[in-house]
């Protein structure tokens, strides 16, 4: 069913600019060229009656209810298959068409069932609807024969037409009952998402819908980003949540808070409770599209796992106190003026997420700098992205992707290196795929096969399996075949680029040691794939470079980023649509969260703490000094806390147990502090070393912004009032008060006007522009006042890109005899990182434990079976998970996701980190993989631990 | 904190530099990224340690580290 404010123009929008003028029922009409006729009609608020059109869809002309009179043609052309032309005059009401289309609707009546009052659809199903419009008074044909409708026929034995509901899916229900065969649904799954997991099957009035081989829909390939749902015009298809609820009676637009996609949605209600989320049509990074984890998995929002109550204790082995908001507040002051005063200033800190808002971390480093008086402030980027903002920043000077994702229709290659987009930012990957059955072409740069190597339709060129850990050794290949075959866009570098730099770093990668050949060693990959990778990348029209964590969460992570840049700059890949370098980003905000200054050193767009201008302008209005020395990073806070010179940590929105690396050193550092303060949903599991618990909001209970990968910032609206009576941002506003450091906000959007003042590419961004545009991308200023799709356009913002030297350094994490397998680690498409969200939500039917992925021949080597337990070392700890035999991995490779926390995949991977920026390197990890029969040493300790931190929430607190 | 971490982090990040060909230049970068990056604290302790003998620090990363800035507590 479609959004319930949303209007259907039938066909999709028609990209021509150039205007045909045509008639419709006497009314003169102008319209882009390729438009149909049904769309022009629509435009003009003429409704063309349809079921099997919608404008999500490329017309299919199959219901015969749009048919038109054309002047000069003859018959009844369907107006979704018919492009206007010039002087076209349309006629869509005659006696003629009104008999036909009555005729029509007569033969879908007679095999759909007529219990309207009752249907999950009522009052918003397009057959019905349509049903009014034709006039049908009548229904000759009886409802005796054969039909699809009743379970068993006259005489009483079973129907063979008949199929009984399929209520697998968690989240919708498929009742084969209410189907016209409109296949809306079918080319929904295949145009919109790229899944094919729907066909219609048999011929004639056999025909009917059926997920993959005739399964359950939860058993087939469907993935649950629920287009189909969207799609139907019945309620053949419809959300579980609709069905049980209602239609809703107004509708919210929002921003997802799961990837960085950040999908637009209308959040549709009734009063404060969510019916349904429909993805925004006018959403401008996902265009209508969304996942199962955006548009089903925000149950968590609800659950009764949420805390809504402040919590206080003063050691961790004591049971949680249950307090009021000023108690909590003026404890968590005293306490951490008590330790500034005790241990130095430099005592306390803060981390924030890209899970909060922009507008909550940028008042986190507010309170930080100008209210702790430090700038000991990071957020989870250290341990995602921090290497994107550091390699691009150094060679073509913005920390951020240079393309907006529409980009993509006009690649013809595409890159994707260490992402996963199908899994990880599955909307995008949609539209990815869509682009690739077009014709681009695909080289996948992975160590596993990752689905998008080979997908319906769509076959990556060249999959290079890299061993993991070798980026920068393939990176500096393809840059050594492009210097050394000619391929470099010379005159591109001579405008665009520093020569000198461009000079040496072309003698640097056109050393032998870089040949493919020399190479092949190292990665693994043969030569000549290598080779043909990097002509195709360079010669084979715009090409776009796509990345994940799998190139920044390594040793080598910022020198990986600048071999990606330098590679997009040498081959001219840059400054124009279809081309350019786009970081995927892991979470909703993490773009925002770096841009907004949460970095110890930096304020807001990324400029230095010791930029004696910068700092003044921030003094001026915060009226406090501020330091000119960066601060702690997260990692550097959990050594300083193990030294006893840090003490108290203000933690919103991040679960560093869980997801930092090495965990036991991260719980030996929580340990060893006074005063943690946890702001969440949930108590997570930092929140149990916590000594102060603040409940957060979910992204349904407050305002604020999102900025996706794209550099998109969005909306995000208040749906119903938080569950623990304030907004994140009213939380921290409350502290810097307590802390005698005061805050005045009112509103969201006077901190977005703070920032907007205080930062020049966001200098034009403000809640009324967003409301106006839907969304910007920044720098949006005086300059760019409707955004910046496409960055670097003439120049690099830096002026001249400036090409880096990438060594190859292998890690210092290898395989021995005692460690003989890497050990690499991702996303699923159903979870979501730490899983705090998602967990809590139906997903888990898809996914509900962590596995390990080991290839045939390892695990035979080890006698290992599917399902088997396998104990995972490493030198840093021991976990044990289940195996998960998979020919997707290479030998030597194993793999795990990181969703559970009892997993424990993150006390096997180590301290190894990025060599500029810290962010851990998870991706390698040298492990040993043996059978065992029990849990972990760890995980036992980590079950005891657990179940005594529940037993310390007061019974008011704990979940039913 | 633990002083084997920084001499780590200092070498990484002197292990990267030591591409460049300009030798003054690839010290002043390793200087400039210690000012940049790392807390006055740590600074404090990595030229510390590198006035006890510096064990384990790499020739770049010492030559780096003995003009750092680092201001007093």
């Amino acid at each position: 069913m479609l959004s319930i404010v949303e209007i259907d123009y039938g066909t999709p929008k028609s990209p021509s600019e150039t205007l045909v003028e045509l008639n419709i029922d006497g009314r003169s009409i102008r319209v882009p060229e390729g438009t149909s006729v049904m769309r022009a009609a629509a435009q003009a608020g003429i409704a063309i009656p349809k079921l099997c059109a919608t404008d999500m869809l490329e017309a299919f002309g199959s219901c015969r209810l749009c048919l038109v009179e054309i002047e000069g043609r003859k018959g009844y052309p369907a107006s979704c298959t018919t492009p206007v032309t010039d002087g076209m005059k349309v006629s869509t009401q005659t006696p003629k068409l009104a008999e036909i289309r009555r005729g029509v609707m007569e033969l879908y009546i007679s095999d759909h069932p007529l219990d309207c009052l009752t249907c999950p659809a009522n009052g918003h199903c397009e057959l019905q609807d349509m049903a009014g419009v034709v006039g049908l008074r009548e229904v000759r044909y009886g409802y005796d024969g054969a039909n699809h409708v009743h379970a068993k026929q006259q005489d009483g034995s079973a129907n063979p037409l008949f199929v009984a509901k399929d209520e697998s899916n968690p989240y919708f229900a498929f009742d084969p009952s209410k189907c016209i065969v409109c296949s809306r649904c079918v080319r929904a799954c295949e145009e919109v998402q790229g899944t094919f997991a729907l066909t219609i099957q048999n011929r004639g009035f056999d025909s009917k819908v059926a997920a993959s081989q005739d399964n359950r829909f939860l058993d087939s390939e469907c993935v649950s980003c629920g287009a189909c749902v969207q799609a139907c015009p019945t309620a053949t298809l419809s959300e579980k949540s609709l069905i049980d609820k209602g239609q809703a009676e107004h509708s919210v637009v929002t921003t997802c808070a799961y990837c960085g996609v950040g999908c637009s949605f209308r959040a549709e209600m009734k009063g404060q409770d969510i019916v349904r989320m429909v993805p925004n049509k006018d959403g401008h990074a996902n265009h209508g599209h969304s996942c199962v984890k955006g548009r089903f998995a925000i149950g968590y929002a609800s659950h009764p796992d949420r805390i809504t109550t402040p919590m206080i204790r003063s050691k961790i082995s004591d049971p949680w106190q249950v307090v009021s908001w000023k108690q909590a507040i003026a404890h968590v002051a005293s306490e951490f003026k008590r330790l500034q005063s005790t241990y130095g200033k430099q005592a306390v800190g803060g981390i924030t997420s890209s899970r909060c808002t922009n507008e909550e971390t940028y008042l986190v480093q507010k309170l930080v700098r100008a209210g702790f008086g430090n700038n000991n402030v990071d957020t989870c980027a250290r341990v995602c992205h921090s290497p994107t903002g550091y390699g691009l920043k150094s060679t073509i000077g913005e920390s951020a992707g240079t393309q907006d994702f529409d980009s993509i229709e006009s690649t013809d290659v595409v890159l994707v290196i260490g992402a996963n987009p199908t899994d990880a930012h599955p909307v995008f990957g949609s539209q990815m795929k869509r682009r690739l059955r077009q014709g681009a072409k695909l080289i996948v740069i992975d160590p596993r096969r990752i689905d998008l190597v080979r997908t319906p339709h769509v076959e990556a060129k060249f999959h290079l399996k890299i061993r993991p850990g070798t980026n920068v050794a393939m990176l500096n290949s393809l840059a050594h075949v492009i210097v050394t075959e000619g391929l470099v866009a010379e005159a591109f570098v001579a405008n665009r680029c520093e020569p000198e730099a461009f000079a040496k770093w072309r003698a640097f990668v056109a050393q032998d040691k870089y040949s493919p050949e020399a190479m092949a060693e190292v990665t693994g990959v043969p030569a000549d794939q290598v080779r043909g990778a990097a002509r195709l990348y360079a010669t084979g029209g715009n090409a776009a470079i796509y990345y994940g964590l799998g190139v920044t969460e390594h040793a080598q992570g910022s020198t990986a980023v600048m071999g990606i840049a330098n590679l997009a700059m040498a081959t001219g890949n840059i400054g124009r649509e279809g081309v350019g370098v786009n970081p995927l980003r892991g979470q909703n905000n993490v773009q925002g969260s770096c841009d907004m200054g949460s970095f110890p050193h930096e304020f807001t767009a990324y400029r230095h703490v010791s930029d004696d201008a910068v700092r003044h302008s921030f003094e001026e209005a915060w009226g406090v000094t501020l330091l000119a020395e960066p601060g702690l990073r997260i990692p550097n806070m959990f050594e300083a806390a193990l030294d006893g010179s840090f003490k108290g940590l203000y933690i919103e929105g991040e679960d560093i147990a869980q997801s930092d690396p090495d965990t036991q050193h991260v719980t030996a550092a929580l340990t060893s502090m006074e005063c943690i303060v946890v702001q969440d949903l949930f108590l997570n599991e930092t929140a149990k070393f916590a000594h102060v618990f603040l409940p957060g909001s979910s992204f349904l209970e407050k305002d604020g912004t999102f900025t996706n990968a794209e550099r998109r910032v969005s909306r995000v609206r208040k749906v119903m009032e938080p569950k623990g009576g304030y907004a994140d941002w009213e939380v921290t506003q409350l502290l810097a008060q307590a802390m005698g450091y005061p805050m005045h906000y009112t509103h969201a959007s006077e901190i977005m006007d703070e920032i907007a003042r205080l930062t020049p590419t966001f200098q034009g961004i403000s809640f009324a522009k967003l409301d106006e545009l839907g969304s910007v991308q920044w720098p949006c200023n005086e300059e760019h006042p409707l955004g910046t799709p496409v960055m670097h356009v003439d120049e690099f913002v830096r002026g001249k890109g400036r090409f880096m030297l990438t060594e190859y350094v292998p890690t210092t994490e290898k395989v021995n005899a005692e460690h003989p397998l890497i050990l690499t680690t991702g996303r699923i498409l159903s979870q979501y990182n730490v899983g705090a969200q998602t967990r809590r939500t139906a997903n888990v039917m898809w996914h509900d434990e962590d596995r390990l992925e080991i290839h045939p021949h390892d695990a035979e080597e080890r006698g290992i079976a599917n399902d088997d337990w396998v104990g995972i070392t490493s030198r840093s700890g021991e976990t044990v998970l289940r195996a998960l035999i998979s020919e997707r991995m290479q030998p030597g490779v194993v793999y795990t996701t990181f969703h559970f926390p009892g997993s424990g995949a993150n006390v096997i991977t180590t301290d190894n980190s990025d060599w500029a920026t810290n962010c851990p390197e998870y991706k390698v990890t040298a492990v040993q993989v043996t059978r065992v029969t029990q849990p972990s040493e760890w995980q036992r300790r980590y079950r005891a631990f657990s179940e005594t931190q529940e037993g310390l929430l007061a019974p008011s607190v704990k979940p039913a | 904190m633990r002083i084997e971490r920084l001499v780590t982090m200092a070498n990484d990040i002197a292990t990267y530099f030591t591409t460049e060909p300009d030798h003054a230049a690839a010290v002043m970068s390793v200087r400039d990224h210690l000012k940049r990056y790392w807390d006055p604290a740590m600074r404090r302790q990595i030229k510390a340690h590198l006035a006890q003998g510096g064990e384990g620090l790499m020739p770049l990363a010492r030559e780096a580290i003995a003009e750092l800035e680092a201001p007093p507590a």
